[in-house]
Parts: C-alpha cells; sequence; structure tokens
C-alpha cells in the first residue's frame, strides 16, 4: 500500500469533473420533477446532446458552439417527450423509456461518422493569480467554465424556486395542477417549457462527457449517469443543494476507490466498486429524514377537463 | 441502458425474424450476441466485422442477426433463447460472462450449434474459442517495459477472470525481463464498456505516475485520456485504434474473428459441425499485431517483431520458466512451458506484481 501515491489536489480537481455531467443532468431533472413531471428520459436526452455537442464542436472548433448544441439537441428531445405526455397524454414512465431507447439509437445513427476522432479542446478559464495560490488554486481555480456553470446553475435553481413568482408558479403546478389550472396558470405550456429546460441541461451533461471528461465519441458512452442523474433527485429529496452533495458525494466516492485501488490498498475491490452507490444513498437517506415528499402531482397526466 | 438497449435489440432480433422467411427458401441462421455496441471500437468492433465476413463471403446462404449490449447475466440467457426461439441454427456468444447462460440454453435446444467465446465449458452443442490474446501482451509487456521512464504501467482490468490474470501475467513477465524495476499498478474498472469509468481509471494511474497505460476494457477512453495527458504510452485493445497512432497508441492487439466465424458457418450449412475447443493465436492469424508505430525505438520494434516471428512459428512460448507465482512458489522450472490447462484456469499473479486478485 502507498497511499502517498494519491495526490489529493488532483484527485479533488478530478472528482469536480467527473461530477459535472451528474449535477447538469440532476437539476434539470429535478426542475422537471418540481413541476409534476416524472421524464425517465434522462440518459437519452444525454446521449443525444453528447453526440449534438460533439459534432458541432467537431465541425465548427468551437466547444462552446457544442455545448450550446448540446442544449438545442436535449431541449428538441425533450419536446418529443413534451408532446406525448402533455398533448396526447401518454403515461409518462412509458414515454420517457421511450424517450431513452430512441436517443440511445438515434445518437448511434447520428454518430457514425464521429469515431475516433478528437474533439477541439476547451480551454481552462484563466484565473491568473488565483491559480497559483497553494491547494485552493488546482482545485479551484484549474477548471473550464461548463463546471463553473454547473454549480452557478444549481444556486439559479435553487433561488428561483425559493424566492421567486416563477418558482412558485413552477412549484404550484406540480403539487396540484387543478389547483393550479384553476387559478388560471397554463399547466401544460409551464410543463413543457419545464421539461425543454430539463432536456436542454441533459443534452450539456451528456456532452460534458463527450467534449470533456473523456473526450470523444462513442456509441452508449453515457453508460448509466441518466439513470444515476434519476435517482440523485429522489435521494436528495428534490432539493438542489442535496443534489450537489449527492453528486459530489458520488463522484469523490468513484475517484476515491480507482485512486485506493492504484495505491494497492488492501480493502477487496468488490466493496471498493460499490461504495459511490452505497454511501451516497445511506448519506443521503439519513439527510432526507425531514419528511420532504415529492411534489404532489409527481407523474400524474393533467387534463383540464378533469 | 442495458436492459434499454436490449429491448431494442431484442425488437430487432423479433423484427428481422420474421423477415426471414419471405424469400422461399430456407437460410442458414446466425445469431450473435454482443456484449457492448458494435460501435465501440474495440471487441465488440472486431467481432461485428467478423459477422459481416461472414454475410460477405457466404452471401444468400445465410442471415446475420446480432444483439448489442446484452447484459451478462439472465437478460443474456433470454437473449439467447429468444434466437434460438426465432430459428437460429447457429449462435455465437462473444463474452466471458455468456458461459452459463449459454449451456444452459444449450440444453434446451439440443439442435440450435452455440459457440462461446473465451469459456471453458463445453457440450455436444457448444464449441468454445478464444485467442491467445496474452501472446500478443507478452509483446506489449515487453515495449512497455523499454518504454516507461517512470517504471510505473498503469493497468486497467475489467473483471478479475483467468483471461484477464493471463494477460496482466504474460505483459508483466516481459515487461520485468527487459526493466528489472518495473511495478505494475492495477485498477479493476469491473465493466467490460464504460467509456466514462475507464478514462476516470487512466487519468486516475497517470496521476499515480504511469507513464505506460495497458487496458483490458473495450473502449477508447483510456487512449484519449492519454493523448491529453500527452507524454503517455498506450497499445490498442481488441481492435487497431489506429486513430490514436502514431502516439499514444503505439502498437495494438487486433482480435480477427471472421475467418473462424466462416469457417464455422460453413461446416453448419455442410452439416459437418462438431463440438471443439479452439485456441488460436498469432501463428494461426487469430491474434494481429497492429503496427508498431515511430514513436518506438528502432531497435525496440526490431525485439518485439522478433518475439512476435518467434511466437508465430512456436519456437518462443511467453510462459517459460524459471518463473514463480506471486507467493514465492514454485510455477514453471528453467525451460518449462505453460500446458493449456494451467494457462485457461490462471488465478494467480507471477512473482513481482504487487496486490491482490479480487476474489
Amino acid at each position: 500500500m502507498d497511499l502517498s501515491a494519491i495526490n489529493p489536489v488532483l484527485f479533488v480537481a478530478g472528482f469536480l469533473v467527473a461530477a459535472t455531467p451528474l449535477i447538469f443532468a440532476a437539476v434539470g431533472e429535478l426542475v422537471v420533477e418540481k413541476t409534476g413531471v416524472l421524464n425517465l428520459g434522462v440518459e437519452g436526452m444525454m446521449i443525444i446532446g453528447a453526440i449534438c455537442g460533439f459534432s458541432v464542436a467537431v465541425e465548427t472548433g468551437s466547444p462552446l458552439a457544442g455545448f450550446a448544441a448540446a442544449a438545442l439537441g436535449g431541449a428538441m428531445l425533450s419536446l418529443l417527450f413534451a408532446f406525448l405526455t402533455q398533448v396526447t397524454l401518454a403515461n409518462q414512465v412509458a414515454s420517457g423509456l421511450a424517450l431513452t431507447l430512441f436517443g440511445l439509437g438515434f445518437s448511434a445513427l447520428l454518430g457514425q461518422s464521429y469515431v475516433g476522432i478528437k474533439p477541439p479542446r476547451l480551454g481552462d478559464i484563466d484565473f491568473g493569480p488565483l491559480a497559483d495560490i497553494p491547494v485552493i488554486g488546482p482545485i479551484l481555480f484549474t477548471h473550464d467554465i461548463i463546471l463553473y456553470l454547473g454549480i452557478a446553475l444549481v444556486a439559479a435553481v435553487w433561488a428561483v424556486l425559493k424566492f421567486t413568482r416563477t418558482g412558485m408558479i413552477l412549484r404550484a403546478v406540480g403539487e396540484n395542477h387543478d389547483a393550479a389550472h384553476a387559478l388560471g396558470f397554463k399547466v401544460k405550456r409551464i410543463r413543457t417549457l419545464a421539461i425543454m429546460f430539463g432536456g436542454a441541461c441533459a443534452g450539456i451533461g451528456g456532452a460534458y462527457i463527450s467534449l470533456i471528461r473523456v473526450p470523444q465519441w462513442t456509441e452508449g458512452m453515457t453508460a448509466g449517469i441518466g439513470w444515476i442523474a434519476l435517482a440523485l433527485v429522489v435521494f436528495a429529496s428534490w432539493k438542489p443543494w442535496r443534489l450537489l452533495l449527492g453528486a459530489y458525494l458520488f463522484g469523490g466516492i468513484t475517484q476515491l476507490q480507482l485512486n485506493l485501488q492504484g495505491a494497492g490498498v488492501a480493502i477487496p475491490v468488490e466493496y471498493l466498486a460499490m461504495s459511490p452507490y452505497l454511501v451516497t444513498i445511506v448519506v443521503l437517506v439519513i439527510l432526507s429524514r425531514d419528511k420532504s415528499a415529492a411534489p404532489g402531482s409527481l407523474g400524474r397526466i393533467f387534463h383540464a377537463s378533469s | 441502458m442495458n436492459f434499454t438497449k436490449l429491448l431494442t435489440g431484442a425488437a430487432l432480433v423479433v423484427g428481422m425474424a420474421t423477415s426471414a422467411f419471405a424469400d422461399g427458401h430456407e437460410k442458414t441462421k446466425v445469431g450473435f450476441v454482443y456484449v457492448g455496441p458494435v460501435g465501440d471500437g474495440g471487441w465488440t468492433y472486431e467481432h461485428n466485422k467478423g459477422r459481416l465476413m461472414v454475410e460477405e463471403q457466404l452471401g444468400d446462404a445465410v442471415e446475420t442477426v446480432f444483439v448489442e449490449s446484452v447484459p451478462e447475466g439472465p437478460d443474456a440467457e433470454r437473449v439467447m433463447t429468444q434466437m434460438a426461439l426465432d430459428g437460429a441454427d447457429l449462435i455465437f456468444t462473444t463474452s466471458f460472462g455468456y458461459m452459463d447462460p449459454t449451456i444452459n440454453v444449450a440444453q434446451k435446444f439440443p439442435n440450435v450449434k452455440f459457440e462461446h467465446a473465451t469459456g471453458y465449458k463445453r457440450a455436444d452443442n457448444v464449441s468454445t474459442y478464444s485467442a491467445r490474446f496474452y501472446e500478443g501482451r507478452a509483446i506489449q509487456g515487453h515495449i512497455a517495459g523499454k518504454m516507461t521512464k517512470s517504471n510505473i504501467v498503469g493497468y486497467i482490468g475489467s473483471y478479475p477472470i483467468p483471461e484477464v490474470i493471463r494477460g496482466i501475467n504474460a505483459a508483466f513477465i516481459h515487461a520485468r525481463k527487459v526493466n528489472p524495476d518495473v511495478q505494475f499498478k492495477i485498477v479493476w474498472a469491473y465493466t467490460w464498456f464504460d467509456p466514462a469509468k475507464e478514462a476516470d481509471a487512466a487519468k486516475v494511474l497517470i496521476e499515480q505516475g504511469a507513464d505506460v497505460v495497458l487496458q483490458h476494457t473495450d473502449s477508447t477512453a483510456p487512449q484519449a485520456a492519454a493523448q491529453e495527458a500527452g507524454n503517455v504510452v498506450t497499445f490498442g485493445q481488441a481492435s487497431d485504434m489506429a486513430q490514436y497512432g502514431p502516439f499514444p497508441r503505439v502498437s495494438s492487439i487486433i482480435d480477427e474473428w471472421g475467418p473462424y466465424y466462416v469457417a464455422r458457418t460453413q461446416a453448419v450449412i455442410d452439416g459437418t459441425w462438431e463440438s471443439t475447443d479452439t485456441w488460436d493465436g498469432i501463428g494461426a492469424g487469430m491474434v494481429g499485431i497492429g503496427e508498431i508505430s515511430d514513436a518506438v525505438p528502432a531497435d525496440v520494434k526490431e525485439e518485439a517483431l522478433a518475439m512476435k516471428a518467434a511466437i508465430a512459428d512456436g519456437s518462443y512460448h511467453p510462459f517459460t520458466g524459471p518463473l514463480k507465482k506471486q507467493d514465492g512458489s514454485e510455477f514453471l522450472a528453467e525451460g518449462e512451458t505453460a500446458d493449456d490447462g494451467t494457462l485457461a484456469g490462471m488465478n494467480f499473479y507471477v512473482e513481482g506484481i504487487e496486490g491482490d486478485i479480487p476474489q
């Protein structure tokens, strides 16, 4: 065993990157679920975002254009879900699963000519002297703009949901869509916009994997991160900051177990491999003892006549 | 993801099966069960190339179907059963974890022929086939030992099964031979295919000082991570991965399944198929060595090619004594070579590798 082989600074900087796709996908889904819609298509929207972002970044040479395209791609795909669930009143669970299936297949089709290409690199932000601060500098000030955007997004979602009229309307629609409708809010329009927001966030999360974390395009490369994001929303009891904590916990322990293995720690690898899931769930279950419940209308179909 | 992909795949099989009898004469139907997506650029990509060769060479006589990203568990059994019910005459199951499901399904369908890749359980209608990848890994180990400057070689393992352990040992033995100071850092990913995880594993190994990364997982993500790091050597795994050459990818082990698939399918058509156990290597062409790039010094390249030639003509065996096991006990005496039984069930590290094999 040689724990000195683990560089704590690189380790922390590494898990901030590993957690970012999860943060984007989960915070988008959180908003969607807050309005009472359960979209299980996160994985599909992520992978579409991954290929849209990758292809546009490669074609234009601009990673930021790629991220914009990823957001657009994810939002467009989520429109399909919005159409199914809000217009044709289809079952949300089935529609979400269908969206994932469709996204995985469609992305494989779109990505055929992008296998093995290296994407343009999105540079880290230059913080000047800040990056030279020992320990804190390399951890906090050596990342790309999207990573900071993810944290800002969590803060923004929290603030909007908690303090603004928009947030109140979103929550009202999610808690009781009939009451919200009676008060004159356009339930379907609000939900559709939330679904598109969720799609855009998932798309960015996917593009973060294909453009920064891996970076390359491979079929099926999101490999279940969308599903983890879905679980994270529930375990974080629909609270943005808790969601951020959960994502860092998950990313951190995933990185830690790889680091420990590399350092030859004598804990059986199987325990290390399952630890990210276990620890994240346990911590969030303990935190969620405050009985925060899911939005009242979550997963229910709304029709103005009923 | 796996479950949903499975559904797509199953739907595809059903769809193809219903169109199979449309043109009147009965074709020999060959099914393939893949563990990853055909676009993984590695393991499954090469198996699918083999499938395409069957279609190309046997033309109208055959019809092939495949299901990709099938998890190694009960789902695999369902996919195989469905293929057999849909009239497949021959089914290739292409991952170690499909071993027991293959045997189970084969018992239920005695008239369907099965071929399981990299396993060791056979039956009257189940053949096994594998390639001697360790021959290629010995050559990689030689190059790795010569190329490393930090003397730390990272190794991304998938699952602790004999196939993977054999590869680690083969690479380590030959790295140590040319560089007595070399150390292996082994990280188990517990997946065959997960680009994000593989990239993370590669990054961790690089952060911990490895300047050569070997992998036994199927995606090209570690190559991308190495390219990003700038001064790390990698090797193509299963597929050539030439897009990452000449550096960081300096050589590769390539699986060549096509000729075997064609021969076995032809045997089914001719009615001469028998349960066999095939284990071929560089000599028979089942294992290919991708071009050694100019990033490797000329003398090292020459030695590697000489080793390849010696392995191919049988004059050199990568597991030749004297060798000891990790615990110091005798493995092979001076000049002795390992027999196939020992190799097939290898469950120990050779002397010099640190750490334990997950049990």
